[in-house]
């Protein structure tokens, strides 16, 4: 069992791979392109494109605030700094130096976080990037970005190297359904809606996007009209969309594999209050570390489930 | 020492079956990382340098051992089942949904452990608070922080060494697991922080280097820095990554193999070899 196969979504790479893949074959279209990683290149995926391009490429050690840093000098000399490591070191660990050394000069560094959630599994709390998208949203002026699959995942790879400025990207470690097979046109702070609905709507991202995709196909089969929005940028937040879903669906439910505070859940809720605002419910991991296990098993057990996206969904309906 | 060389070779054997039969029954985990640090963990637990109460693992008196390099937990474990904290066969559920066994060490599920670690490079600055604290409340005990040698590329490993300097606290002993590897490849390439000794020396300990998957040479270094009594003490213990299990590691083509379990062959292999 996988999230999207009830729905008919082919098993993909996981987002990880899919962004070492699209990051050497960048490194070719941009020159000025460089990469730092603090010794877990093999696990983010940076290895493809250190292998390809050595002189671009630097491994600072287990080193997080350092690279940190290092990126954000290697910025103010032109370059386009990607600096990868797992998502709760980079944010937690370098936090200052994500603050100092990058988002406060505006400089041109796209960190980028993997393991993110706890369905990286067995390697347990410590591993597990469960606040870093709070973390990131309170980064003045950083971007930040959460794609749902493997082909969403490449096309926002481009679209950061793309664009001049501080960004946050979170990659995962399983395998995710394909949601686009045909292809992403994927733009930086503009959802996408994967499904229609007139009843309520879901919005989600990262690898809860799938399981929404199948909360909605059960709901369908009782009757429910659910709406499925891809929201893959948290911070700028598609404002015109949430207002959108709110007037025409009446109920919003907010999915994501992260903390219930700061993360997507409340960027939405902040953009709901301010424009139309209707009644919520919201799919998280709560206020808690979670544990050890196996991926769909900590799923279950913290309730990242389409089961529990369709009760919330019952929850808002009323 | 009323434990003999012989009996801690013995109980290092069977904290290295362990090791082997609980990362492979995970599935996942780190058993070449658990290797390198046997002797050293036997020798503290096993070897009459650490007193402690599996019945009450709080008791205020205890000696504390805290593991920075945390993915090295099931040498822990191991050590801890042998020492009476738990059975063997519960530490089995090694990464398992709902296990205490967690696939890095968490002090708020199981009592015993005295630091959460699995962020590198945090053990050695909570050792120092402990240390100074121990030493506020006049208890004559004595803190003991393992660390990895990639490990030692966290900025906040210096910081630990310099303040553990200037407060001399001679209660606390870092042994630095020198095993030359850490994820990504050799530690000589990756980041070469030779010569550790001088550094740690440089901040004002007291510095033995050793060879640390020897047992005698392990109790031996323990019994040295136990007995530094104006600063801290260092031991840089030069182990070799997966010992015991290093002709499968050779056959494998990895001598690194890092964070990967044996396969259920493999780890048949592995426990004959260990005899
Ligand atoms: C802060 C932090 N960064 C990265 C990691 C990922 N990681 C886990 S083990 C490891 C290598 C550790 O090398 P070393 O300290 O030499 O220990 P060894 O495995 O060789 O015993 C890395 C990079 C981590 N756990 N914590
Ligand atoms: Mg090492």
């Amino acid at each position: 069992m996988y999230y999207g196969e009830i729905s008919g979504l082919k098993l993909g790479p996981a987002t990880r791979d899919a962004f070492g893949d699209a990051l050497k074959e960048l490194g070719a279209k941009h020159p000025e392109l460089v990469v730092v990683d603090a010794d877990v290149g093999n696990s983010t995926r940076t290895e493809p494109f250190m292998k390809a391009y050595p002189e671009r490429s630097f491994n600072v050690g287990i080193a997080e605030s350092n690279m940190v840093s290092v990126a954000g000098g290697l910025a103010s000399c032109g370059k386009i700094a990607v600096c990868s490591t797992f998502a709760t070191f980079l944010l937690s660990n370098a936090y200052d130096q994500l603050r100092m050394s990058v988002a406060f000069p505006k400089l041109n560094v796209k960190f980028v976080g993997s393991h993110a959630g706890i369905s990286i599994g067995e390697d347990g709390p410590s591993q597990m990037g469960i606040e870093d998208i709070a973390l990131a949203c309170a980064l003045p002026g950083v971007k930040v970005i959460v794609p749902s699959d493997a082909v969403s995942m490449a096309a926002a790879t481009a679209a950061i190297l793309a664009e001049h400025g501080p960004m946050y990207l979170r990659t995962g470690r399983g395998k995710t359904a394909t949601l686009y097979p045909n292809g992403c046109d994927f733009k930086i702070g503009k959802s996408i809606q994967l499904r229609d609905g007139s009843d309520v709507t879901i919005i989600a991202n990262g690898i809860m996007v799938a399981a929404a995709m199948d909360a909605a196909t059960e709901l369908a089969k009782n009757g429910v009209s659910a709406r499925v929005i891809d929201m893959h940028t948290v911070k700028p937040i598609d404002e015109e969309a949430i207002a959108k879903a709110a007037r025409e669906t009446g109920r919003i439910v907010i999915v994501e594999e992260h903390l219930m505070f700061g993360g997507l859940g409340s960027v939405v809720a902040t953009a709901v209050g301010r424009t139309v605002p209707v009644p919520l419910a919201y799919v998280n991991i709560g206020d808690c570390f979670a544990e050890s296990g196996d991926p769909q098993g900590l799923l279950d057990k913290y309730g990242l489930t389409p089961a529990a996206i369709v009760n919330a969904v019952k929850s808002v309906m009323g | 020492m009323a434990v003999s060389i012989e009996e801690l070779q013995a109980k290092a054997k069977l904290l290295r079956k362990h090791i082997i039969r609980m990362t492979t029954a995970a599935a996942s985990g780190h058993p070449t990382s658990s290797l390198s640090t046997v002797e050293m963990i036997t020798a503290l637990f096993f070897g009459g340098f650490m007193t402690y109460r599996p019945q009450e693992p709080h008791w205020p008196g205890r000696d504390r051992f805290i593991l920075s390099k945390g993915h090295a937990v099931p040498a822990l474990y191991a050590a801890m089942a042998e020492a009476g904290y738990f059975t063997v066969e519960a530490t089995m559920s090694l990464r398992k949904l709902g296990s205490i066994f967690e696939g890095h060490p968490n002090m708020a599920r199981m009592p015993g452990i005295e630091a959460s670690t699995g962020s590198l490079g945090q053990g050695l600055s909570i050792g120092l608070g402990q240390a100074l604290g121990c030493r506020l409340d006049k208890i004559d005990n004595h803190i003991f922080v393992m660390t990895g040698d990639g490990e030692l590329g966290e900025g906040q490993v210096w910081e630990a060494a310099a303040s553990a300097g200037k407060y001399k606290v001679s209660n606390l002993t870092v042994i630095v697991d020198q095993n030359g590897y850490q994820q990504t490849g050799a530690t000589k390439d990756v980041l070469d922080l030779r010569p550790v000794a001088d550094k740690f020396e440089a901040f004002g300990w007291h510095v033995q280097t050793v060879n640390g998957n020897c047992q005698a040479t392990a109790v031996a270094a323990l019994t040295i820095a136990k007995s530094i009594k104006d600063r801290p003490s260092c031991i840089v213990s030069q182990t070799q990554k997966g010992f015991g299990i290093l002709p499968i590691l050779e056959a494998e083509g990895d001598m690194n193999y890092h964070g990967k379990p044996l396969s259920p062959a493999l780890a048949e292999k592995a426990l004959a070899l260990l005899g």
